[in-house]
């Protein structure tokens, strides 16, 4: 796992992927905070993590779309396959690559923090709330991205397929709304990841939604596990 | 060192690989010959583990592949056909990634540098794989298989796209490698497999149509005696052709009679063939002295490796069962030979001639006798 998660992060940053999404995150997360934290006179970051579901919807599929597409098209699979390491052990190095890479682009609110201290006074508890509730998020997406990945071997399908799927996900709130049969309207919201997410933004620190977005990664590096697996006997 | 057992392997109706056997030994070089599409890869694919295999049993070293994968996967070096090369990545840094990934523990700097050594990449392990040549990929890609020193090397047509003096160096490579480690290679161009394998195994159509060393697979299949006769008739005319060819078709022994082209003035080369327990030789000079013909040349032709290759794989041997699974077979191949383009088309007219169909049908009987024969040693 260790030499597949070392090549993963060197990879990201040879092949520009990490500074594409470094930069947009950086970008937008900026342009939120100026205008929503700074511009609106507050010293809470809340709106800006909400402001930034949409985004990290849209960028992680980039930091996802070559994980595992890449290495069926350029058939070096072959060399991880025939390697005395397990699927587990692939799957979940390409993973925690991409979730370090988004840790370290969500750190960037610890520089924002600093302004905020410079002017005002910054309360932790919830910058680190959202801090953590972003943090799981991109972990369930970061899975759910690597699975789509499994799927194709042209990076750029899995890109679009990735964002497609996500933004889905995001609007399962307003499908729910406009369904007035309540069991579907509950199954529909039981699987909607903003409305949960939306939650931590106001403050509200909710275990159950942790363990949803904790099981939704778990559940989809399994399913790009059994996704290799599955090529092997097909 | 590798036991395969009743390996099959199959793709929707497709059979690929279809009830194969077959061990190798220490220290052996085996040789895996087959024409495009024969199932070498996908053979090779599930002794690495790479695919699975849909039913029989593979062994690395007595333990089997699919029960526990990581431990029989440590024994094996495996060169696929495309070497597995991140491109984006400098030779050093590719190498230092496989040698985490197979988790080796034999000192990092030294025994990369050996295997650097060994395949001649020292001097490019700075730059990045994308801008080597397809020679020095290769390369790289050997050296892969070669870290961790696996015993048991697989090597899936490791020359390809090398010019010829780097052929010969990767061969006289993979000799030297032999005497270590247990290689498998595999390859459709056979002064390759006869020049560097112990054994060889030629598998056409997802079957093993001929295992055993060159001598022992050309002995096996030579079931008649082939020669090449130069007679001088009388008249110096084409009217000798038919004359000799008919007075040698009437001799008792000899199946097949093709006069070939004049090599002299008025003389013609005739291929032969006659039954293996009949030596005509004595007859044909009998029947030259009677006719006052004077023989020139008289020429045993052994089977070569590719002769036996040609005949297999063009469904001669093979145990094909219907008839027109033998033309589609006749119909479908393209065999890559680089040096005998020529022969090759002489081989398969040869095979689909009308006048020799008799014998090959006797040859599908022998096959088929000596198959179940094969069977029965099982």
């Amino acid at each position: 796992m260790g030499a597949i998660y070392r090549r993963e992060m060197g990879a990201f940053f040879t092949s520009g992927i990490a500074y594409v999404f470094l930069a947009g995150f950086a970008l937008f997360s900026g342009l939120f905070f100026s205008l929503g934290v700074i511009g609106s006179g507050v010293s809470d970051m809340s709106p800006m993590f909400s402001s930034m579901f949409i985004i990290v919807l849209f960028l992680i599929p980039i930091l996802t779309m070559k994980l595992l597409s890449e290495e069926k098209k350029n058939r070096t699979d072959q060399g991880l396959l025939t390697a005395p390491v397990s699927l587990a052990s692939i799957v979940l190095g390409k993973y925690f690559a991409a979730l370090t890479l988004f840790i370290i682009a969500e750190s960037i609110v610890f520089i924002y923090s600093i302004i905020i201290a410079l002017c005002g006074e910054v309360v932790w508890s919830t910058l680190l709330g959202n801090y953590f509730a972003m943090l799981f998020l991109g972990a369930a997406f970061i899975a759910i991205g690597l699975f789509v990945s499994s799927l194709t071997e042209n990076q750029m399908a899995s890109a679009v397929i990735g964002m497609f799927v996500l933004f889905v996900l995001y609007l399962m709130d307003s499908l729910a709304a406009n369904i007035p049969v309540e069991f579907i309207q509950k199954a529909l919201l039981s699987i909607s990841f903003y409305s949960r997410y939306v939650e931590f933004t106001r403050g509200v620190f909710d275990l159950s939604s942790i363990v949803f977005f904790l099981s939704t990664a778990v559940l989809f590096n399994f399913f790009s596990v059994r996704v290799l697996d599955k090529r092997r006997w097909g | 060192m590798i036991e395969v057992k009743n390996l099959s392997k199959r793709y929707g109706d497709k059979k690929a690989v279809n009830d194969i056997s077959f061990s190798v030994g220490k220290g052996e070089i085996l040789g895996f010959l087959g024409p495009n599409g024969a199932g070498k890869s996908t053979t090779m694919n599930m002794l690495t583990g790479y695919i699975s295999s849909t039913s029989g049993q593979i062994l690395i070293n007595g333990v089997d592949i699919l029960e526990d994968p990581i431990e029989a996967k440590s024994n094996i070096g495996y060169l696929p056909e495309i070497p597995p090369l991140y491109v984006d990545m400098t030779v050093d840094g590719y190498l230092n990634f496989m040698y985490d990934l197979k988790k080796c523990k034999l000192t990092r700097k030294a025994h990369l540098k050996e295997i650097c050594d060994l395949c001649k990449i020292s001097h490019v392990r700075e730059r990045l794989i994308r801008n080597l040549s397809k020679g020095y990929k290769q390369r790289v890609g050997l050296a892969q298989a070669l870290i961790n020193n696996p015993p048991v090397l697989i090597l899936d047509e490791p020359t390809v796209g090398l010019d010829p003096s780097q052929i010969i160096e990767i061969r006289s490579l993979i000799k030297k490698l032999g005497k270590n480690h247990t290689v498998i290679l595999s390859s459709h161009i056979l002064p390759e497999i006869q020049a560097v394998c112990d054994r060889i195994i030629i598998i056409n159509k997802g079957v093993i149509a001929a295992d055993g060393t060159a001598g022992e697979i050309a002995d096996k299949l030579t079931n008649e005696h082939k020669m090449t006769v130069r007679i001088e008739g009388s008249t110096h005319t084409s009217a000798d052709k038919k004359e000799i060819t008919d007075a040698l078709k009437a001799i008792d022994g000899i199946k097949y009679v093709r006069a070939d082209m004049e090599r002299e003035k008025g003389i013609y080369d005739y291929d032969i063939e006659s039954d293996e327990e009949i030596d005509v030789r004595r007859a044909i000079n009998t029947l030259c002295r009677e006719k006052d013909w004077n023989i020139l040349m008289l020429q045993l032709s052994d089977m070569t490796l590719e002769d036996i290759f040609m005949k297999i794989t063009s469904g001669d041997i093979t145990a094909v069962k219907s008839e027109d699974e033998k033309k589609s077979a006749l119909a479908g191949y393209e065999i890559d030979f680089e040096k005998s383009g020529q022969k090759t088309e002489e081989a398969v007219s040869g095979g689909e001639n009308s006048a020799d169909g008799e014998a090959s049908e006797k040859n599908e009987k022998k096959d088929k006798k000596s198959s179940s024969k094969k069977g029965g040693d099982k």
